[in-house]
């Protein structure tokens, strides 16, 4: 199996406009096994985002080298494919044509034309091949964005927030649909999320990340059988725990008197 | 005392009363038009004219008159069969209405009372006279405009969108083109008519060549800040898919930017029209725009009116055909400017 990702101490600064640094990620060090689902949790500005899109191949580091199966990663390619918050389906394209975006970009549309057809129904869209984006739900979007992601049978699917705009009932929808398609596919799938349940309920592992200085504070494996039951005791005690590193566990009160 | 059902009859029959005078008032309403040119036949037959007018060979404006009130009269009355029709009349029927009844005044103070000069404003009939008379002279100088314009308009259209491109995507192309289009472009491409006229061979290839500054400017500057404004994410997910630079810029930059193009195609369409007239009125021997400044010469108004009616036909026409070409390019896209 393919799609390994190595982090090798890797530092991210930026430089803003009035020239002080920032520093994004200082030091991170982690290994992604081929065909895990790991999911990237933390307030908003510890870099997690920064992180995919390092593993993404959009930015390069400022020291330290990300591998991918040994390969040091350079540049963006298909092999590691992305998906954002915002589904970002190109506008002027209909639902077939965004789908098979990246056979025809790698001139490989003719031989795998099929593909096309079958990740259109694995994400259920059958009926929406010649929608425009515009005339999509947010769900369905978003399913037609991770079609177009998957055609390429990339080693790793790079997810940023992918149900985050989404409401309730899609989201827990959606949550399933990517199990499927993970255990489908059996594809290397890095999510960064700000939902501890969505982190818990579909990950092996949970990567907690802290900001300033941002690090990966701590890596929690979770071992519940799927599929895995929301209101499960070890999968609340789970959140708990998550929740007590990220600091957002709040106070327990005594309660003022008892019945 | 009135009983229940006595009131309840009363309030029947106050409907029905409100429900004949709508139903009336719709009947009225779909024959407004016809009923308008009617009303503009009567004027022009039962008032004399004023002896300053110089009578036509036939009586043009009755005849258009004429064909209105049969036109009209058959779609109201075939609005009470067609739904089709009957949406179209209750859209439109007062627009026309109020059209025959300008065209009625303006036949008033041109022909009959003359309160205008004679000269300068002369009556419809005299007008419709030279469009029905002379239109074949009238054909072969919109075809020698006709010419002009497109040639003119093809040349800048595609010489300022392969600028747009390259100012938007090749930074030392934007280097270098950027100040020449800053400089250039806001200059009216017919401030440039003196030495334009002298520096080529013929005044035709002048003329195109105004013409194609005109559409050159608008096009390139919307053409680039459209690509320049394609939301970067968007390139970020095509190389994540496998899209190498030229595949971007032709299947993600130039599709995005359309909307833009299409803007600068407009901006520089009207720059044209603006561009041919000044032209053909300073140097061209030729076309409609010369046409109008001849007869204005000849102090022939009617002409100078029948050509600008033909102007503004025709490039009604063409910017109409403009937004039908992008309505179809930008299907996708939902509602920019409405025309």
């Amino acid at each position: 199996m393919v799609g390994e990702i190595k982090v090798g101490s890797v530092v991210k600064q930026f430089f803003q406009q009035d020239g002080s640094e920032v520093t994004a990620l200082s030091g991170v060090e982690l290994t992604i096994h081929a065909g895990e689902f790991v999911s990237f949790i933390g307030p908003s500005g510890c870099g997690k985002s920064t992180l995919l899109r390092l593993i993404a191949g959009l930015d390069a580091p400022t020291e330290g080298q990300i591998y991918i199966d040994g390969a040091a990663i350079t540049s963006p390619s298909y092999e590691r494919g992305l998906v954002f918050q915002n589904p970002m389906l190109f506008p002027w394209l209909d639902i077939y044509h965004n789908v098979s975006f990246g056979l025809k970009a790698r001139g490989v549309y003719t031989e795998q034309k099929e593909e096309v057809d079958a990740f259109i129904r694995l994400v259920g869209l059958e009926d929406f091949y010649h929608s425009y984006p515009h005339q999509l739900s947010g769900g369905m979007a978003q399913r037609a964005s991770l079609a177009r992601a998957l055609v390429n049978h990339p080693k790793v699917l790079l997810l940023d927030e992918p149900l985050g705009a989404l409401d309730a009932f899609t989201r827990m929808n959606m949550q399933d649909e990517l199990l499927r398609i993970w255990q489908e596919r059996q594809t290397t799938m890095i999510m960064v999320t700000h939902d501890v349940d969505e982190a818990i309920y579909l990950s092996d592992r949970v990567v907690v990340m802290t900001p300033r200085p941002a690090k990966i504070e701590t890596c929690i494996q979770v071992e519940l059988p799927r599929p895995r039951a929301r209101s499960n005791t070890d999968f609340l005690r789970l959140r708990s725990k998550i929740l007590e590193i990220l600091n957002f566990a709040g106070k327990t009160y005594e309660p003022d008197y008892y019945l | 005392m009135k009983s229940i059902a006595e009131s309840i009859g009363n309030e029947q029959t106050h409907i029905q009363a409100v429900e004949k005078i709508k139903n009336a008032g719709r009947i009225c309403h779909v024959f407004l038009p016809a009923i308008s040119a009617l009303l503009a036949i009567a004027v022009e037959l039962f008032i004399h004219d004023s002896g300053r007018h110089a009578a036509t060979k036939h009586p043009y404006f009755l005849y258009v008159l004429a064909i209105a009130v049969i036109c009209f009269g058959i779609a109201a009355a075939g609005s009470f069969f067609c739904k089709r029709l009957q949406v179209w009349l209750a859209e439109s029927s007062l627009f026309f209405a109020v059209v025959f009844l300008v065209l009625n005044v303006s036949n008033v103070i041109t022909k009959k009372i003359t309160l205008l000069p004679v000269i300068f404003f002369p009556s419809l009939d005299k007008i419709l006279s030279v469009l029905f008379e002379d239109w074949l002279f009238l054909l072969t100088c919109l075809g020698s405009s006709g010419k002009l314009l497109f040639t003119g308009f093809v040349c800048g259209a595609l010489v300022g969108f392969i600028t747009g491109v390259a100012v938007g995507f090749c930074r030392s192309a934007a280097y270098w083109i950027n100040p020449l289009v800053r400089i250039l472009g806001p200059i009216p491409a017919t401030a440039w008519i003196p030495i334009v006229l002298v520096s080529f061979p013929t005044t035709f290839s002048a003329s195109t060549f105004l013409i194609a500054l005109a559409v050159w400017f608008p096009t390139a500057v919307m053409t680039s800040s459209g690509i320049l404004n394609v939301q970067n994410a968007y390139f970020e997910v095509s190389s994540t898919l496998g899209a190498g630079r030229f595949y971007q810029i032709f299947k993600v930059g130039i599709p995005a930017a359309m909307p833009h193009v299409f803007l600068g195609l407009f901006n520089g369409m009207c720059a044209s029209f603006l561009t041919l007239m000044t032209a053909e009125m300073l140097g061209v021997k030729n076309g409609i725009g010369w046409y109008i400044n001849w007869q204005k010469d000849m102090m022939a108004y009617a002409n100078v009116y029948a050509g600008l009616i033909l102007i503004a036909v025709t490039f009604y026409m063409l910017i109409t055909l403009l937004f039908r070409v992008r309505d179809h390019v930008l299907v996708w896209q939902k509602g920019v400017i409405k025309w």
